[in-house]
């Protein structure tokens, strides 16, 4: 299909009528509002369910309800909403249901502001809710990556039978790029689990209480071992210019995009710099930057957040390399120069002298 | 003794066997004396009787019922405390064939989940609800409960429940009688046989209800919890004849059945080819893709600036949308802000050859300035050498820049003079593309109708457009048309 230019969260909702989807249950909350109103407007023309709910609360459990009866179906919100949603979301991880939820971050804690950020970042990449669950966190940085991460999250979930949740900011969701968007596919055949009502499905039990503690373990376990399978199989970043650099960025969604303007200037400085974008934040791309600190000297984590993805970079390295630390919270999103002058200025001796970094 | 007849077998949705259980299986799990037993065989003739074993999908709550799937040999769904509402509704939005019957006890439907049932209820999803009320927390041992009656004890209520302290027993059917969309609201007791007789025609009816095609069908069952009464059975059915029933009261509180309206039919989803369309991705108007890079090299970064209502972000918007049509890579990216009075607005587009890092404008190359406060705030940031379009007869002397090339006309007021003063940000996009030579006129007129939905607002759009180039041409402006092409 021609390119056209789409609104992040617009696009989010056209791949995902594209995939499948056929029921949204959501509540309204900027910045991610144009997501309900675009459902509201193509789902019931499709044949399928757009209900605005009373709550977060609820919309997480119709999920819950439009899952276990085999539909693929998703929700929307942003950090209060999701925080309210993150209840609903144990559950399905521990029902094993498969759906989408897409959380476009604002400014926190509290009421915060409606400013982009990414500090929904522990409440999704950690699970927010109650026990040893995960969701699987894809991490789009442009409009046409929230079309094709949302329907690489349908597929994701039906084969992982897990909650997938599309982690963009503010400014990823109300930007417009172009977008081309792949083409509708069939509504995928309810899978053999799901209960439905009929005759053939009536022995089926979508549940996620499990009584007896070797049974829970059992269950756990089992649970364990899929998320292990996704860490070997599904992590993804976006490497680019890393081949020569001396400094290895890091930074997803919208700082992604900025951190790629860095890289350009820094280099027409003569600063050998590349970027490391995480396309999936959980899994983690441990093995691809892992692989990068072997080359690279130093690298910068750059978020919106006190240190959230920070975190999981420093797991990652376990000391191998220096890390510095690029932030700006509360709605602010550093330019590409303000970022430059900071990477310039951490660096300037080392680069001067030449010698190891030391990690300040 | 003499011989009796069975009258009462087993239902046929009860499992033979309860397998799901680990032992005990030819036992339930339910106190001597417990309502919730009663409920399940009433509810599982009902299911019999109906003949929807196969249709029929059971919602389980929190609580002593968290096991009902243990018993009934139906499709099964076990959900979050309170939340069971919420799960039938979409269960029954998306297999609307199926019977959805929500199975709940008092905490779990008039405590933590008072906003789902209400909601429900008042959509009047065409469900069933089984409000099983014993007045008490049983399964977690004993807490109050929303339903427990004044001046009953309970673990935390150890002084007897207090209206100044713990509020008056909820009655969940008078508060859903107050709203339009409930089909049948009864409540029923356990009380005596004949109570129970009552129970058994109720339940059945809520979930015929469902089968023709009805809507919100709640029957609420005042049930009795020998164990955390601390009573024998026989005085805990006392308790709910005496106590119980006069603190709520049985009787049908609405039945709406025979008026209710039918529900509309659901439309057949259209055939797949047809959701592209359905999504607005086949527009009709730009059939023509752009054939391969456009001939001129371009790295625009644009800045958008003025007051809300200025329809600054529709001119960021027409300029990505032409761009994109002459084969640039483009983005639009707004500051957003809250849906408040006298806000600001502005957006970042940009516009270029090659494929664009960073969609963010921080050192503009054009700034299209609506308004002084725009003008003032983004004017320093403007690249040397980049152009500057104003909303102002003259740039106000202390916010000048000789090294940028500015041109300062009063859009607003020319669009006062089109009649309509809300098109001066066409007007300006008219004198900008005038004097710079971007993009070409059917590009942007291709833009402006795609974007601009009202045909009376896209014809006086075409007229602000030449409004703007007329300007330019009366007075040059010191923007050579190859400044541009190479920034």
């Amino acid at each position: 299909m021609q390119a056209q230019l789409t609104k992040g969260n617009e696009a989010i909702v056209k791949a995902a009528v594209l995939a499948g989807c056929r029921a949204y249950y959501g509540y309204p909350i900027t910045p991610a509002s144009e997501i309900a109103e675009a459902a509201a407007l193509y789902l019931p023309q499709v044949g399928g369910v757009f209900l605005q709910a009373e709550s977060e609360t609820a919309s997480i459990n119709m999920l819950y309800g439009g899952a276990a009866a085999g539909v693929r179906c998703m929700t929307a919100s942003s950090g209060p909403g999701i925080s309210l949603m993150q209840e609903g979301l144990s559950y399905i991880a521990g029902a094993e249901l498969p759906c989408v939820v897409a959380d476009i971050m604002r400014g926190g804690p509290g009421l915060g502001n409606i400013a982009p950020e990414q500090s929904d970042y522990n409440q999704i990449v950690k699970g927010g809710g109650h026990g040893c669950y995960h969701t699987l966190v894809l991490a789009p940085g442009s409009a046409q990556e929230m079309a094709d991460f949302t329907t690489w999250a349908f597929d994701l979930a039906d084969q992982y039978r897990n909650p997938v949740v599309v982690l963009a900011d503010g400014y990823t969701g109300q930007m417009m790029e172009p977008v081309r968007f792949a083409d509708p596919i069939a509504v995928p055949p309810p899978p053999e689990w799901a209960v439905r009502g009929t005759a053939q499905t009536r022995p089926n039990l979508v549940t996620s209480i499990f009584l007896e503690p070797d049974l829970l373990e059992k269950h756990i376990r089992k649970l364990e071992a899929k998320y292990h399978e996704a860490e070997r199989r599904e992590a993804r970043a976006e490497c680019w210019r890393t081949e020569d650099a001396e400094i290895v960025l890091v930074g997803y969604g919208i700082m992604g995009r900025v951190l790629k303007a860095v890289v350009g200037l820094a280099r027409a400085q003569g600063i050998k710099v590349g970027l490391l974008r995480p396309l999936t934040l959980y899994p983690f791309p441990t093995a691809k930057l892992r692989e990068l600190s072997r080359d690279a000297r130093a690298f910068l984590v750059a978020e919106l957040s006190t240190g959230q993805l920070l975190d999981d970079v420093r797991l990652t390295l376990e000391g191998r390399r220096p890390i510095e630390f690029f932030s700006r919270v509360g709605g602010n999103v550093p330019s590409a120069e303000e970022v430059l002058a900071f990477l310039v200025h951490t660096f300037a001796s080392s680069l001067e002298s030449q010698e190891v970094l030391v990690h300040g | 003794m003499g011989s009796f007849t069975v009258t009462q077998e087993r239902a046929e949705c009860f499992y033979d066997c309860f397998e799901r259980k680990a032992e005990l299986q030819h036992q339930t799990h339910y106190c001597p004396g417990c309502g919730h037993g009663i409920v399940h065989k009433l509810l599982a003739q009902a299911i019999d009787e109906l003949g929807i074993q196969d249709r029929t999908i059971l919602i389980s709550p929190v609580g002593c019922s968290v096991f009902a799937y243990y018993y009934f040999d139906v499709g099964n769904i076990q959900s979050a405390h309170g939340r069971a509402p919420a799960v039938a509704t979409a269960v029954k939005r998306s297999r609307p064939e199926s019977i959805v019957v929500s199975y709940q006890g008092d905490g779990d439907l008039a405590a933590i989940g008072t906003a789902e049932i209400v909601h429900a209820a008042n959509r009047g999803e065409p469900i069933t609800v089984i409000f099983v009320n014993n007045g008490i927390y049983g399964m977690t041992g004993g807490q109050m409960a929303p339903t427990t009656p004044l001046g009953k004890k309970s673990t935390t209520s150890p002084f007897g429940r207090n209206q100044w302290t713990e509020g008056f027993p909820v009655h969940v059917c008078e508060l859903l009688n107050s709203l339009e969309a409930p089909v049948f609201i009864e409540r029923v007791g356990l009380g005596t046989n004949k109570q129970i007789m009552n129970a058994a025609k109720v339940i059945k009816r809520a979930v015929e209800n469902q089968v023709h095609g009805l809507g919100f069908s709640f029957v609420e069952v005042l049930s009795p919890c020998p164990t955390i009464w601390k009573l024998n059975p026989v005085e805990a059915q006392r308790f709910v004849r005496d106590e119980m029933a006069k603190t709520f009261g049985i009787a049908n509180l609405r039945d709406h059945t025979k008026e209710a309206a039918m529900r509309p039919a659901a439309v057949p989803p259209p055939a797949i080819e047809e959701i592209p369309r359905i999504l607005g991705l086949v527009n009709g108007h730009a059939e023509a893709p752009p054939t391969g890079r456009p001939d001129r090299a371009l790295n625009l970064h644009i800045k958008v600036a003025g007051f809300g209502g200025q329809g600054v972000l529709l001119l960021g918007e027409v300029l990505a949308e032409a761009g994109l049509e002459a084969g640039y890579e483009v983005s639009w990216l707004p500051s957003y802000g809250p849906e408040m009075r006298s806000g600001t607005s502005n957006c970042h587009v940009r516009l270029s050859s090659d494929p664009i890092d960073s969609p963010m404008v921080s050192r503009p190359n054009v700034l299209l300035a609506l308004n002084e406060p725009s003008l003032r705030k983004f004017l320093p940031a403007v690249e040397a050498g980049g152009i500057v379009l104003y909303n102002g007869e003259a740039f106000p002397e202390d916010c000048a820049r000789r090294d940028v090339r500015g041109m300062a006309l009063p859009f607003s007021h020319l669009a006062d003079g089109m009649g309509e003063s809300k098109a001066g940000n066409i007007i300006m996009l008219g004198a900008l593309l005038e004097a710079t030579g971007l993009l070409e006129e059917e590009q942007v007129i291709g833009a402006l109708r795609r974007l601009v939905k009202s045909q009376r607002w896209f014809e006086l759009d075409l007229k602000a457009l030449e409004c703007g180039r007329e300007e330019v041409r009366k007075q040059p402006f010191p923007m050579a048309e190859d400044y541009l092409w190479g920034v």
